[in-house]
């Protein structure tokens, strides 16, 4: 077996198991129950299957310049895949669509209603929203 | 390489078929921008193999420019429910 063989057997690999990350993804967004799990299944193909399968292209495309467009790729998911998933999950939370009951512990509930029972015009500049004009 | 490539043309058809129907199914707007996320996803992960089956690195800044915008749907729609509670 040759070294190109080899390499692209390796590339196969990675690329499959990428593949079947997605599946993964898709699976349980149909089968889990509430928002958070399935956040938590997304994140699988934003992150680690889209990163099996850049390594599988930069071994099959083994040229400086691509594997540095391939490295910006997996730079630029792995620095925004957090921020859409923070805001889809205080908006979730704040909107009530979590299942609490679902939920083994609630770090946050404390602090929210600590949080709400300041009245609106001393939320200062610290607020995440400020407060609704009456 | 040719039984990798129809695996993982299976493979992504698949996730993206079930990716579809939970849009389609909802419930709620944010259960839609989570699936609609995972979708760019795998679609980002098929313009890749696309890519590396042909050894054909044309496609890759448009991933890069996917991998740096895609998340702007879901952060404003997000805002978005936010707000609609608020008044």
């Amino acid at each position: 077996m040759t070294l190109q063989g080899v390499l692209d057997a390796v590339a196969a690999v990675c690329m499959v198991t990428g593949a079947l990350l997605s599946l993964a993804a898709g699976v349980a967004l149909l089968r889990f129950p509430d928002l958070l799990s399935r956040m938590h299944a997304a994140a699988k193909p934003q992150v680690l299957g889209l990163l099996l399968m850049l390594t599988g292209c930069a071994i099959r495309i083994a040229t400086v310049v691509d594997v540095t467009t391939m490295v910006l790729i997996a730079f630029f998911q792995l620095a925004t895949a957090p921020v859409a998933a923070h805001m889809v999950g205080r908006a979730a939370y704040r909107d009530g669509q979590t299942r609490s009951d679902l939920l083994l512990t609630d770090e946050l509930a404390p602090h929210l209603e600590r949080f709400e029972e300041r009245p609106a015009e001393k939320r200062g500049r610290f607020a995440a929203d400020p407060p609704a004009a009456e | 390489m040719t039984v990798a490539a129809v695996a993982i043309a299976v493979l992504l058809t698949a996730a993206c078929a079930m990716t579809l129907v939970r849009i389609v199914r909802g419930p709620t707007t944010l259960d839609r921008i989570v699936a609609t996320d995972v979708l760019l996803a795998v679609t980002v992960t098929a313009i890749a193999a696309e890519a590396a089956f042909t050894r054909d690195p044309t496609a890759l800044p448009v991933l890069v420019v996917v991998s740096l915008l895609g998340f702007t749907g879901a952060v404003s729609v997000a805002r978005f429910v936010t707000k609609e509670r608020q008044q």
